[in-house]
């Protein structure tokens, strides 16, 4: 098995609420992988554990062949797995750019460099602009970030993930709170990241899953009830008694 | 030797309990306000002069003590509402430069109502006397009375928190603020009760050692650091981790200052050692602070397991 | 010009935004630094040369202010310790004048390592805490170094020492002129105020800005603070440590009165009341505090009671404005 991800039995609970409670999966390199699952589900809880922030009680996480359960968060985004924010996590006092540019500065050389301006390292700014262009920014390079749109700000999230050269974005909720328009944006620019990043997507848009994803994974209850194609997802009795019932 | 030793963490203890009383309200203020209180030594401050005044009014230090705990907590309410509770949103950096102010503020009106000498308060006759330790050694009454009116507060505290619904209250706010006011709980009042719980225990602090120590302006500035140095090392927020640590810092300040030049001298030669001694005595409880905070930085009582 | 063309548009786009270290804030620098260059002169022209011993002061204090400001304004750390480095720097004066080392540059030198060898060590125990836990071991860490030197007997303990001379340099007693030396302070005071412009703006700076900003977010991007703001805690420290120096020489005279926690409050004062993480602020900031304590206590002997209420009512009546209305009231274009 040669999987990208790969998660072995991770557990964490608070007190007596499991909150994640044995997940097992796998998600190999180029995949689109969305967990969806009712609210309470554990979903953030999930991708805090993956990406660092939060300590599993128990269970492993190997990424690119490595053991990656013990190491912080800092150390696995310069393993390539990189994280964005449910709520949107920004430096708003710098300008978009500069958000971006600094996540490149991250994996390139020292940042103990004291005495030239790191703003005009032509290099650093190149790759940000590059990042930016990808997910549509390129035009609003030089403005505050916190001067965004809710939608920009959605994509520049993406653009700092990309930023740190990751080979796999853990997104979360990368919907949350976009309108129609925006959202669709956003779901145009992850169907041209598939191509060039493997992705766990934790949504709650349907629509938008169903559309995109390769693999679909129903979590409830810290448990993972089902694993496979969207289809196949889709037609799960179990997964329509517990949870797309709720829509039907 | 030993009896040395003995009255050394006597005193110790004395003092430990002093450091308690003050630490106790800094410590709830703290955990459930999430404010930082610099000017809290100076409640320690006004109760020492309260209490002076009040004794020297009525001529008896029992009344002067009744008079001044009831001022004491008016003046922390006054204070809550004028001030502090104004306080309790703003950043913990905004929060420090005002109680700064304040700390200017009230050391120097004290100075203008009461000038820039020291007071003394007499020692009450029936509390003056003192009882033999082992051997030649005597202990004052007035400060066994200290000890065990601090542990009787400490056991009321104790009492309150783990056994009254307003303790349930305090304890649930230590952990979780936004919890508290969540069940509809008035908090202001809440709020203002736990600052003048903590003013007048300050204040009696200071009505306590105002007939052993002089009584003057800035008096509350040292106290303050080494409460701080007490609820940093206890966990911010815990009563129990106040208490225990106060007691530590008490008796290693106290006994250390006696016993680190004589374990040195065995060490080093004499001038050497008094020289070091005299060095490191006072750093002792500092660096005890640093070794703590280096195995738990939240302090021995962190505010998950508050209590 | 150091300050990029990224930033000023960034401040284009959000003029209202005081944090921003943009183009006011340098020119007000320069304002600031060129008032204090003519003011010898002036000075003499007006007829009263002490002037010059209180800018001197100023001068000294603003070196202070502007090293704290790197940790507090850029490094978010709010450290209530930091007279302490003010006091290493004394006493490494009147130290190594008593082991027969006069000159300023070695002393200085001394001064900067010591202090910089507390910081390391003091702020890398305090870094492993947050919040009040932070404000209040460094506060203790302060204390720490405060009663070691009151336990210095050979140095006075208490009351302290009084120097015999100013420090040489050169081998020659050049700063014994109040003027030549008021003129060293400034420059030192100019090169740091250019230092750390450049500091900021590099990118260590960044990643301290982007730290205060946000420190999960800059974790998430891969870079860990605590090397970063240790490293903050160090550069000023070492500064601040030759503030201290150039302290003693203007007092003659070397106390633990120096780095008491009251003096440590103070630089906190100076540095959020003139606008913290704009560098010139601080510097106002020092200007506008010690001309305050120059004016109230000349006015009376109580004007610690009018201060604290200035501090006090500031804080409450213009909240987030406080920044704003000082550098309204003392920077002027900053």
């Amino acid at each position: 098995m040669s999987a990208l991800l790969s998660i072995r039995d991770l557990r964490k609970s608070y007190g007596a609420l499991k909150v994640t409670d044995g997940i097992s999966l796998d998600v190999p390199a180029g995949e689109l992988h969305a967990i969806i699952g009712p609210n309470g589900a554990g979903k953030t809880t999930f991708i805090h554990q993956l990406s660092g922030s939060l300590k599993s009680d128990s269970g492993a996480v190997h990424f690119d062949g490595a053991d990656i359960t013990r190491l912080s968060m800092v150390a696995r985004v310069k393993r390539g797995l990189a994280r964005s924010f449910q709520i949107t996590s920004i430096l708003d006092g710098f300008s978009v750019l500069e958000n971006v540019a600094t996540a490149v500065q991250a994996r390139s050389g020292s940042s103990f460099r004291f005495l030239t301006p790191a703003a005009s390292e032509t290099a650093l700014n190149a790759e940000a602009m590059e990042a930016l262009a990808r997910v549509n920014l390129a035009d609003r390079a030089h403005r505050q970030a916190g001067t965004l749109s809710h939608g920009e700000k959605r994509q520049l999230e993406i653009a700092i993930a990309l930023a740190t050269g990751a080979k796999m974005l853990l997104l979360d909720e990368p919907l949350a709170g976009t309108g129609h328009e925006e959202g669709a944006i956003l779901i145009d620019l992850m169907r041209q990241l598939k191509s060039t990043h493997t992705i766990m997507l934790i949504e709650h848009d349907m629509e938008a899953v169903f559309a995109l994803a390769d693999r679909v994974s129903v979590l409830v209850y810290g448990k993972l009830i089902a694993t496979g194609d969207p289809a196949a997802v889709r037609a799960d009795p179990a997964v329509r008694a517990a949870y797309l019932g709720e829509d039907a | 030797m030993t009896n040395l030793l003995l009255l050394q963490a006597l005193n110790g203890l004395q003092f430990g309990i002093l450091l308690f009383l003050v630490a106790a309200g800094l410590t709830l203020i703290f955990g459930i306000m999430d404010l930082i209180n610099l000017a809290h030594g100076v409640l320690y401050m006004v109760g020492a002069y309260l209490t002076a005044t009040f004794t020297s009014l009525t001529g008896d230090f029992f009344i002067g003590l009744a008079l001044a705990l009831p001022a004491a907590l008016l003046f922390g309410i006054v204070l809550e509402r004028l001030i502090f509770s104004q306080l309790y949103d703003r950043d913990h950096l905004e929060q420090v430069l005002a109680t700064f102010g304040l700390i200017l503020i009230l050391n120097e009106g004290v100075k203008m109502i009461w000038g820039a000498a020291p007071l003394s308060v007499p020692i009450p006759d029936i509390l003056s006397g003192s009882v033999p330790l082992i051997g030649p050694m005597r202990f004052p009454v007035f400060r066994i009375v200290i000890i065990a009116a601090g542990l009787v507060t400490a056991l009321g505290l104790w009492f309150l928190v783990a056994r009254t619904r307003i303790g349930m209250l305090l304890r649930a706010g230590a952990t979780n603020a936004p919890m508290v006011s969540a069940l509809g709980v008035d908090v202001k009042r809440l709020f203002m009760l736990v600052f003048g719980l903590g003013a007048m225990l300050a204040g009696f602090a200071g009505a306590m050692v105002a007939p052993i120590l002089s009584v003057e302006p800035g008096m509350g500035n040292n106290i303050l650091i080494l409460t701080f140095v007490v609820i940093v090392i206890g966990g911010v927020g815990s009563i129990r981790g106040a208490f225990v640590a106060a007691i530590l810092v008490g008796v290693v300040d106290t006994v250390g200052r006696t016993f680190g030049p004589i374990i040195l001298r065995s060490l080093m030669d004499p001038s050497a050692a008094s020289q070091t001694g005299r060095t490191l005595a006072p750093m002792l409880i500092y660096i005890l602070m640093a070794a703590v905070l280096f195995a738990r930085p939240s302090g021995l009582f962190p505010k998950a397991g508050a209590s | 010009m150091s300050e990029t063309t990224l930033t000023s548009a960034a401040d284009a786009a959000s003029p209202a935004r005081p944090r921003l270290a943009g183009r006011g804030a340098l020119i007000g620098g320069i304002v600031l630094l060129a008032l204090f260059a003519v003011l010898p002169p002036a000075a003499t022209a007006m007829g009263d040369p002490f002037l010059v011993v209180t800018a001197t002061r100023i001068v000294i204090f603003a070196i202070a202010a502007l090293s704290l400001d790197l940790v507090l304004g850029y490094g978010a750390m709010v450290s209530f310790g930091h007279a302490a480095f003010l006091g290493f720097g004394a006493y490494a004066v009147v130290i190594l004048a008593a082991a027969g080392i006069d000159d300023l540059l070695l002393q200085s030198l001394a001064a900067i390592a010591g202090s910089a060898l507390f910081a390391l060590v003091t702020g890398a125990i305090s870094l492993r805490t947050k919040g009040v836990y932070f404000i209040m071991i460094t506060l203790a860490f302060g204390q720490m170094a405060y009663f070691f030197f009151v336990s210095l007997s050979a140095f006075g303990g208490d009351d302290g020492r009084t120097l015999q001379h100013r420090s040489t340099l050169f081998g020659a007693p050049l700063i014994e002129n109040d003027v030549t030396f008021y003129y060293i302070a400034l420059a030192v005071l100019a090169a740091a105020f250019v230092l750390l412009r450049t500091v900021v703006a590099s990118r260590f700076g960044r990643v301290l800005r982007g730290t205060r900003d946000n420190r999960v977010r800059m974790q998430a991007i891969g870079f860990a603070p605590f090397g970063y703001q240790l490293t903050a805690y160090v550069i000023a420290g070492a500064l601040c440590g030759l503030a201290g120096v150039l302290l003693a020489n203007q007092t003659e005279f070397v106390s633990p009165a120096f780095m008491t926690w009251q003096r440590s409050g103070e630089l906190i004062v100076m540095v959020v009341l003139g606008g913290m993480g704009t560098l010139t602020g601080a510097i106002a900031g020092a200007v506008g505090f010690l001309v305050l304590e120059e004016v109230l206590s000349g006015l009376t002997e109580h004007w610690h009671i009018v201060f604290g209420a200035i501090i006090v009512l500031l804080v409450l009546y213009t909240r987030g404005g406080i920044a704003g209305l000082f550098s309204r009231l003392f920077g002027g274009r900053a």
